[in-house]
């Protein structure tokens, strides 16, 4: 049993034996299952202490620090992947982050909450900020301080000179084709420098 | 009274006898020593289940239990160490040992030198952490360990752990090193030389050969005690324990105890300096100085670590300012730049360097689930 309808999708892209690097890895679950799943190995890195402790127990490997501050202590291109899981859309620098995740791996993946998703579009319609079970915050607690669509995403992307490899679009765990900026509300990316 | 569930109980120290010459780091050579050590717990058959604890500065082998009924302290890291506790006496084979050099019972400058039958005094050589690292590899051999599931220590007992890392990769399973550095910063080593000062110029201290005269440089090492103990703590912990807080109400106009922080190092001072030896303080003063991995490599951290295999739990404390987070990160760069298995936490502590052994619940529940781990690992 996988705990987040990405984690699949970020395992089919991981090849076995990686070396892998998950920013912002929570309880360490998606390293566990890398490891179980692709026999991939690497670190998580984490702010929380309550998750620092649930990723020992694990026996996953994790290190304490502030992603805000970038990932000094980890050198150019060692990394297979680093996998930055719903967590940008929480994160004050985008731009250093991008950076940082393409200067470290030799490839992105990113999953990323679509706020082009119909459901927020006709919420925003009715005149009020979109809460729902995926992002289930109102608008003066929620950390997602940086929300956007997959087209926003996207022309960043271009902007920023990152080239997108795959992206893999969702919809409450379901694969979304049609329409994926208005019937996703989860999207995968695959990444690497233009 | 000292029969808690949670305890190792009453716990008898022994004493090895080495008398195969040791060649130490200085050049120097020391024909035969003891080392005195505690053990806890149950050595199992294949001996996979052994962890050495390293001391600090002003530790000693008495990591856990009680001597006697009649001790009122257990050993100095009792809250870590036993039954049920982090690092667990009912699955792991417990070893601590007193460092040579030491004055607790292992062969030190107040041990009588068999050439002269008085204490080695100044003619004690100097000790590094490698020299420890290899006289605690004999102690293994000794109890027929040829692995460690586990070397652990906190500050220069860390460095211990990592030097073990690096000098027998094939003999350390897991390394936990704690509120430790890969070498001391400048601001730290001048706060070893102030402290040395103190012992050197006392006058009691007769170029370390005070055993002699019957006196101790006690003005010296309670000096050196003090200084230490406001490195150890952080500003905000002295300022919560006292504050301003007068032992009278009202000032005495003299340089009598007035406050309440100067009653409490004169008395951490004057303990201190009845039961340590001045030149062993000396000595580990020097070895902390000393220890730098990278020093005779001339190459980086992570290239001096390279021959390491353990894993490794790394953990700092954010008061700590004598031994700063950042420089257990330095260690970590190390060992990510080398692949090697490693966690890190930067525990959220008021205590400064002495919060490694407090019984933080977070701390201790990392250390519990890493070596959780690490038994599961061993088949343990």
């Amino acid at each position: 049993m996988i705990a987040r309808a990405d984690f699949a999708a970020i395992a089919r892209w991981v090849e076995p034996n990686a070396k892998v690097l998950d920013l912002g890895c929570g309880d360490g679950t998606l390293l566990k299952y890398l490891k179980e799943a692709r026999n991939a190995h690497g670190y998580g890195i984490e702010i929380a202490d309550a998750n620092i402790l649930a990723c020992v127990e694990k026996n996953v490997n994790v290190i304490q620090m502030d992603l805000e501050a970038g990932l000094s202590g980890f050198e150019p291109q060692s990394f297979d992947f680093v996998i930055l899981s719903q967590t940008l859309q929480a994160m004050r620098n985008i731009e250093l982050v991008v950076k940082e995740i393409l200067r470290v791996g030799r490839q992105g993946i990113v999953t990323i909450p679509n706020f082009g998703y119909w459901r927020r579009r006709i919420q925003i319609i009715g005149g009020r900020m979109p809460v729902s079970k995926d992002l289930p915050y109102q608008w003066y607690d929620t950390p997602n301080i940086h929300l956007c669509t997959f087209v926003d995403f996207e022309a960043f992307c271009r902007d920023q000179g990152v080239r997108i490899l795959e992206r893999h679009v969702m919809c409450d765990g379901d694969d979304v084709s049609l329409l994926p900026n208005l019937l996703g509300n989860l999207a995968v990316y695959r990444f690497e420098k233009a | 009274m000292h029969t808690q569930t949670n305890s190792v109980g009453i716990v008898t120290p022994q004493t090895a006898h080495f008398d195969t010459p040791i060649i130490l780091k200085s050049g120097a050579t020391l024909d035969s020593y003891d080392l005195v050590y505690e053990t806890y717990g149950t050595l199992n058959a294949d001996k996979s289940n052994a962890i050495l604890v390293c001391h600090a500065l002003s530790g000693h082998h008495h990591v856990a239990g009680y001597h006697s009924e009649q001790e009122k302290r257990p050993g100095w890291w009792d809250n870590m160490i036993g039954p049920g506790k982090p690092v667990d006496t009912e699955r792991f084979f417990v070893i601590g040992l007193n460092n040579l050099g030491g004055c607790h019972g292992s062969t030190g400058p107040s041990s009588p030198d068999p050439k002269t039958g008085k204490p080695y005094g100044k003619a004690f050589p100097f000790v590094t952490v490698e020299d420890w690292v290899e006289t605690q590899a004999r102690l293994a051999d000794r109890l027929g360990i040829e692995s460690f599931a586990a070397v652990m220590g906190g500050s220069l007992g860390g460095m211990q752990a990592l030097s073990w890392t690096i000098l027998h990769p094939q003999r350390v399973r897991h390394a936990l090193v704690i509120a430790s550095a890969p070498g001391l910063t400048a601001q730290n080593i001048a706060f070893n030389d102030v402290a040395r000062q103190a012992i050197l110029t006392d006058p009691d201290f007769h170029g370390g050969d005070f055993y002699a005269y019957g006196v101790v440089p006690r003005r010296g090492l309670r000096l050196a005690r003090m200084l230490g103990h406001i490195t150890y703590l952080s500003d905000d912990v002295m300022g919560e324990k006292f504050g301003r807080i007068l032992k009278n109400d009202v000032f005495q106009f003299g340089y009598g105890v007035e406050f309440e922080v100067e009653s409490y190092l004169r008395y951490q001072g004057d303990k201190f300096a009845d039961s340590f030896d001045a030149n062993t303080y000396l000595l580990m003063t020097k070895a902390l100085d000393y220890f730098d991995p990278t020093h005779h490599h001339r190459v980086g951290l992570s290239s001096a670590m390279s021959p390491a295999q353990a894993d490794f739990l790394v953990i700092s404390f954010t008061s700590d300012w004598r031994f700063a987070p950042g420089r257990s990160r330095e260690i970590v760069k190390a060992l990510l730049d080398n692949d090697r298995r490693v966690s890190y936490a930067e525990i959220t502590a008021a205590h400064g360097h002495d919060a490694f052994l407090m019984p933080d619940p977070h701390y201790h529940a990392l250390v519990r689930a890493y070596m959780n781990n690490a038994a599961k690992g061993l088949g343990i």
